[in-house]
């Protein structure tokens, strides 16, 4: 048995060592020590890869997490057929990015795709899905939240199923209305719900790659290029490996800072209950 | 405590465990609920039918004749013909039969490897005690968040020296090193009574001995869930294959479908076509077993 544990972690630590070590950098295998470091600092693409991704985190996460929570009170009331419902939000779930992207290509087309088709029909212009580096931005969006807002909603779900139907009757007899037991009872009980939410999904769109790499590859120009591909282009499109190994960690920094966020977080809550 | 919660969110087919005690009351007392429940009928719907489109399109125009996509009519909502014309396509020109196989070769191997181990190891963790544990614990559990982006480079450099390099091998061997089913295993192997293991004990059976009469026979919830997600990550896998394989007939499907994208003229009949080949096996999995696969996406947080 412990022989297997072994057998687990060996490639696993081999991994990380050699990620950092190779994080120090090396061009040809050369000791180059911070200067892939310094470089990007004075690299304007690596600027707008990383407001790329906050920008992207930023307009996602919240969307994501809101629509899952409503959606998450919707299934739980009652509701004809929910079970149907509640399938049909969870599906995409198990839709690879790739497939995702590719549909999302195919409807977003700006001449072929059915969004423009339904935007020209109502009487408005056709948006630039490809050509405009803002509108291809958006498109990758929407396939995010479309990918993972059914997650938000397993994982809410979960957490209103702890919330004790005596607490909105006791806040009913107050006299509260919907949306004030909604404001005050649901809201603050799926609090932890919600943290464990957020973390997810903050690391989950610091790492995105896969959509954005099969939409758009990060253009048009570099307006829709973020960490995940910019390190991906260094790495193995134009073999400035070093670097790309650089972004790699610097993505894998900010992914360790939220986990060990929530790490404290869940072991101060473990000890107070 | 958490396993009540999960039964519930895991069989979302069965009608309203929960918010059956609740009903009575919310007809009572409110005015005004059965037009409330109207308006949460017609959201419900109007936000599954968004959900739901994109795949739906995708059947669409999978089924749709070639070329139809770019007539000014174009595909319509409700299709008035149908054909396999893209399918014929699909697989006449690319070898989607080997993608295929491949996908399921992989998944298969990534799949018992992974589940053997996060077994083994999630016993391991949960019921024997040896130095260190607490601290490799942590260790595994920490490489779970580790992004492909920071390893993927090392990893090439790493299954090039193996020289492994664009087999089979350079995919499974890393995708085998997941740890999220660790976890799950540890937690499950934890709510198994001590009493159940020490009995066992005290009757003289060896570490492995309790694991296989025991603890296995009661561990097939755990089992389903492990081999559910865990295929599904080997199947979508992305980024790690893409770097991995380079000849054209080793490829996976995710792989082979953005080959489709990167040929000189879109095809994006055929795309929809591979990618519903591509998507099928796992939807079909995903409504067979959706009450392991959300337990599992309920407790370990992954998708």
């Amino acid at each position: 048995m412990l022989l297997m544990s072994v057998f687990l972690f060996v490639p696993i630590v081999f991994a990380i060592q050699l990620s950092f070590q190779q994080s120090q950098g090396f061009g040809a295998p050369e000791w180059v020590g911070a200067a892939n470091y310094s470089r990007m600092l004075s690299d304007p693409v690596f600027w707008q890869s990383l407001r790329n991704t906050l920008l992207f985190t930023i307009v996602t996460v919240p969307i994501e997490m809101a629509g899952g929570l409503a959606l998450a009170v919707l299934m739980n009331s009652v509701l004809p057929a929910r079970g149907v419902f509640r399938t049909i939000i969870v599906l995409p779930l198990v839709i690879s990015g790739v497939a995702s992207g590719m549909i999302a290509v195919t409807i977003f087309n700006e001449g072929s795709g059915i969004v423009n088709k339904a935007l020209v029909a109502i009487g408005m212009a056709p948006v630039g899905w490809q050509s405009d580096g803002t509108a291809a931005f958006i498109s990758v969006m929407i396939t995010a939240i479309w990918l993972r807002i059914g997650f938000n909603m397993v994982i809410y779900l979960a957490g209103l199923q702890s919330v004790s139907p005596e607490l909105y009757e006791a806040g009913r007899i107050d006299g509260a209305g919907r949306w004030s037991l909604f404001r005050y009872i649901t809201v603050p009980l799926v609090g932890p719900s919600s943290f464990f939410l957020l973390i997810m999904n903050v690391i989950a769109s610091f790492q995105v790659f896969d959509i954005v790499f099969v939409m758009t590859g990060g253009g048009p120009g570099f307006s829709t290029s973020v960490l995940g591909t910019y390190a991906y282009r260094n790495g193995f499109q134009i073999r400035e490996q070093g670097y790309g190994a650089a972004l790699g960690v610097v993505i894998l920094l900010i992914t360790l800072l939220f986990t060990y966020v929530q790490w404290r977080t869940s072991r101060s809550r473990d000890l107070v209950d | 405590m958490s396993s009540s919660t999960i039964t519930q969110i895991a069989s979302p087919g069965d009608p309203a465990p929960h918010g059956a005690p609740r009903q009575p009351r919310r007809r009572g007392a409110r005015e005004g609920g059965r037009a409330g429940r109207y308006v949460r009928l017609v959201i419900a719907i109007v936000a599954s039918a968004i959900v739901f489109f994109p795949l739906y399109w995708m059947v669409v125009i999978a089924f749709s004749p070639r070329g139809d996509l770019f007539r000014p009519g174009g595909v319509q909502l409700v299709p008035s013909s149908l054909s396999l014309e893209n399918f014929v396509t699909v697989f006449q020109r690319f070898p989607v039969a080997d993608w295929f196989l491949n996908s399921v070769v992989i998944g298969a191997f990534v799949t018992a490897l992974t589940v053997t181990v996060n077994l083994l190891a999630g016993y391991a963790f949960a019921r024997i005690r040896f130095p260190g544990r607490n601290v490799l614990f942590l260790l595994a559990l920490a490489t779970m968040m580790i992004p492909v982006q920071a390893i993927m480079i090392a990893q090439f450099r790493l299954v090039a020296g193996l020289q492994i390099y664009g087999t089979y091998w350079s995919v499974i061997l890393p995708g085998a090193a997941a740890a999220f089913g660790l976890f799950l295993a540890r937690q499950f192997f934890l709510s198994i009574p001590q009493e159940l293991i020490e009995a066992a004990r005290i009757d003289g059976a060896g570490h492995v001995r309790t694991f296989t009469r025991i603890v296995l026979p009661l561990s097939k919830p755990l089992i389903a869930v492990l081999t559910l997600l865990t295929l599904l990550g080997s199947w979508n896998d992305f980024a790690w294959p893409l770097i991995a394989l380079k000849d054209n007939a080793l490829f996976t499907l995710p792989i082979g479908l953005l080959y489709l994208r990167g040929q000189s003229t879109p095809d994006f009949s055929a795309s929809m076509a591979l990618a519903l080949i591509s998507v099928l096996p796992m939807v079909v999995l995903f409504l067979v077993f959706q009450r392991y696969f959300v337990q599992g996406f309920a407790r370990s947080g992954i998708r």
